[in-house]
């Protein structure tokens, strides 16, 4: 623990004639009086912590939250304490920690949850233990530096993170992309997508008691990774799709490289069918387990797999199409159920859609230049370097001081494996973002989680979680 | 309140941009500018007009950048709210932002009209320190409980490993 250097304008210590809402019993405040009084402030100091307490100590409305109540109340409804589940008493239930060291928790994550024999009651995820402040650390990097920073946010889908902050950053600048880094870039983010969930399905099989599935999926991922070393330099953490385009060309053969992965990968995915969909033990474990409807998931803010699998055929690459997403054929996967099942079929359709756009891209790559000719942006090709002093202070000037980007803000979204990836920055008009803030599908969505355990069983917190996909890298940043 | 569109100079987006994320059909984003007092009813509105869900929820401290182009009447704060709503039958993205003045970093909650924010208002609390009024659940998330200060203000200094060089500042 450091001690920051100030501590701004909150903690204020509350007065002893104050009266402050209950902390514990969260007493109803009156928001109208409350906004633009001191009291507003003072509350501050009622923050507590941050786990899942006995009944007896939470409030009526986090209580209703914590078991899954996701909708609004019809108006003049008045929620009683009494009407929760009123046999319920803190001495026949018992609360138990889940992580944040569990080996299926997909990272630090703690799961609280309440328990009456083995029935989930309540669960609250509690996060942070990931938290490495890379928001915080944006602004003190360039935009050049930029994607070395959110490359390690969602480390599962590198090449999503670089994208949205490039294409952020590319907005900001107003600057036209040649085609090719277009198509580079949906090449590479497609290839991730289909690692990613590869990776899903290898991780969902384990926590499904199937070790071959795990084997499989990390098998068929490493194909991947190897192609992407091959052409970034890195398994992980490319810092390849830079603002202004990409690090460099796509290397020689990459054609035949690809069409490898593409017709390894699809018959495979009938290999997985055969091993886990029409399996009787896996679907009776997934199939009704942790649903949700489409009314919760939007109230929620879910996005990605979880929201198709409530049947809304929602896709930013299809609704709000980015890059070259409108020039090739994809279908959008959607389920019916909102469950475990439909989330693990989206995921498994998904990677055979991702290969379908691949397969365009390889027939659709332009010739033309990988990055923008933009003198202000580009650093000079390095053959230049060895000939011109001017393109070596050039060079020099882009890696160190960076660019500068014209004062705005903008917020830009891209479809990532796990949701609405989002990106809002702001910028003064420097070489550094003045704020960087990163939207984490995984973050959000992982508030689904109490209402998907809704009446479950504890066995089924680790396959709910698991469907979720949370990357803890992303949920804490 | 004051409405902009993304192409005006309020939000620094060259309209003719053709940059790829402009490119993109039925991307544009439209830009309001409620005061606190506006805030609830404004996106109580927009809610019943259609846009389904919150997307994304986050806080800023303009410290140090105070001279930022605003649209006529909006009054400058310390902080900001940004607020991006999403409507999926209608394919369109709402951006509010929210003038909060630092010594009254106080703030309705949305969570009644979007249960979704709950997390996101957390975090902005946690890292910039507006407080929603409302909030079920108004603790920090990311950070320990017994934390001092909100790291992403802009006068939270950033930590430094000491060094073995000469000159080099010692820890903050």
């Amino acid at each position: 623990m450091t001690e920051p250097a100030t501590t701004g304008t909150g903690g204020t210590a509350p007065h002893a004639d104050t009266v402050l809402p209950d902390p514990v019993s969260g007493a109803a405040y009156d928001e109208a009086s409350d906004v633009g009084t001191e009291r507003g402030l003072l509350i501050e100091t009622s923050e507590g912590a941050q786990e899942l307490f006995p009944r007896s100590r939470t409030a009526p409305d986090e209580l209703r939250r914590e078991a899954g109540a996701v909708l609004r109340l019809p108006e003049g409804v008045v929620i009683d304490a009494d009407d929760i589940d009123i046999e319920q008493t803190d001495d026949e239930t018992m609360i138990i920690n889940m992580g944040p060291q569990h080996p299926s928790t997909h990272g630090v994550l703690r799961l609280m949850m309440e328990l009456d024999g083995e029935t989930v009651l309540r669960t609250k995820p509690i996060i942070g233990y990931l938290h490495t402040g890379m928001e915080k650390t944006a602004e003190e990097l360039t935009y050049v530096q930029g994607s070395t920073n959110v490359t390690r946010m969602d480390y599962l889908s590198p090449l999503h993170n670089e994208l949205v902050l490039s294409l952020a950053v590319e907005a900001l600048l107003g600057v036209e992309m040649p085609a090719r880094s277009d198509w580079i870039r949906m090449l590479l983010v497609e290839l991730n997508r289909v690692s990613s969930h590869l990776m899903w399905m290898a991780t969902n099989g384990m926590d499904h008691a199937s070790t071959s599935m795990m084997i499989y999926g990390f098998r068929e991922r490493e194909m991947i990774l190897a192609f992407f070393e091959k052409t970034t330099g890195l398994r992980m953490n490319h810092n390849f799709i830079r603002p202004g385009g990409t690090a460099a060309d796509l290397p020689d053969g990459w054609e035949d490289d690809v069409t490898v992965i593409c017709d390894t990968v699809l018959p495979r995915l009938d290999e997985y069918d055969e091993l886990l969909t029409g399996q009787p033990v896996f679907r009776q474990r997934s199939e009704g387990v942790g649903n949700i409807s489409a009314e919760e998931a939007l109230a929620l803010s879910l996005t990605g797999p979880l929201l198709r699998s409530t049947g809304v055929a929602w896709d930013l690459r299809r609704a709000m199409p980015y890059l070259r997403y409108d020039e090739v054929d994809f279908d959008v996967i959607v389920g019916t159920f909102g469950d475990n099942f439909d989330r693990y079929s989206i995921r498994l359709n998904e990677i055979r859609e991702s290969i379908r756009i691949i397969r365009q891209v390889i027939e659709k790559m332009p010739a033309g230049d990988y990055r923008v000719q933009d003198k202000k942006v580009t650093p000079p090709p390095r053959g230049r370097i060895d000939e011109s002093m001017e393109a070596l202070i050039h060079h020099f000037k882009v890696f160190t001081e960076g660019f500068k980007v014209p004062e705005g803000e903008v917020y830009v979204a891209i479809e990532s494996p796990r949701g609405e990836l989002g990106c809002y920055l702001v910028s003064d008009g420097g070489p550094k973002p003045y704020r960087m803030h990163i939207r984490g599908p995984s973050f959000v969505n992982l508030q689904g989680m109490p209402v998907m355990m809704r009446g479950g069983l504890l066995a089924d917190g680790v396959v709910v979680c698991s469907s979720i996909d949370p990357v803890m890298g992303e949920v804490d940043r | 309140m004051t409405t902009t569109t993304d192409g005006d100079t309020a939000s620094g987006v060259p309209a003719s941009g053709g940059s790829t994320a402009r490119r993109s059909r039925g991307d544009a984003q439209e830009l309001l500018f409620p005061t606190r007092e506006q805030y609830l009813d404004v996106v109580g509105a927009l809610r019943d007009e259609g846009f389904e869900t919150c997307a994304d929820l986050c806080a800023v401290d303009y410290l140090t950048h105070p001279g930022r182009r605003l649209p006529e009447g909006v009054v400058p704060q310390r902080f900001e709210v940004v607020v991006n709503l999403l409507s999926l039958s209608q394919v369109r993205r709402t951006r509010i932002r929210v003038q909060v003045p630092a010594e009254d970093a106080v703030l309705a909650t949305l969570f009644d009209l979007y249960p979704g924010t709950e997390a996101m208002e957390r975090e902005a609390y946690d890292l910039v320190g507006v407080v929603f009024l409302g909030h079920p659940d108004m603790t920090r998330i990311l950070l320990p409980e017994d934390w001092e200060g909100h790291p992403l203000r802009k006068d939270y200094g950033v930590g430094r490993v000491p060094v073995q060089f000469k000159g080099a500042p010692g820890p903050r």
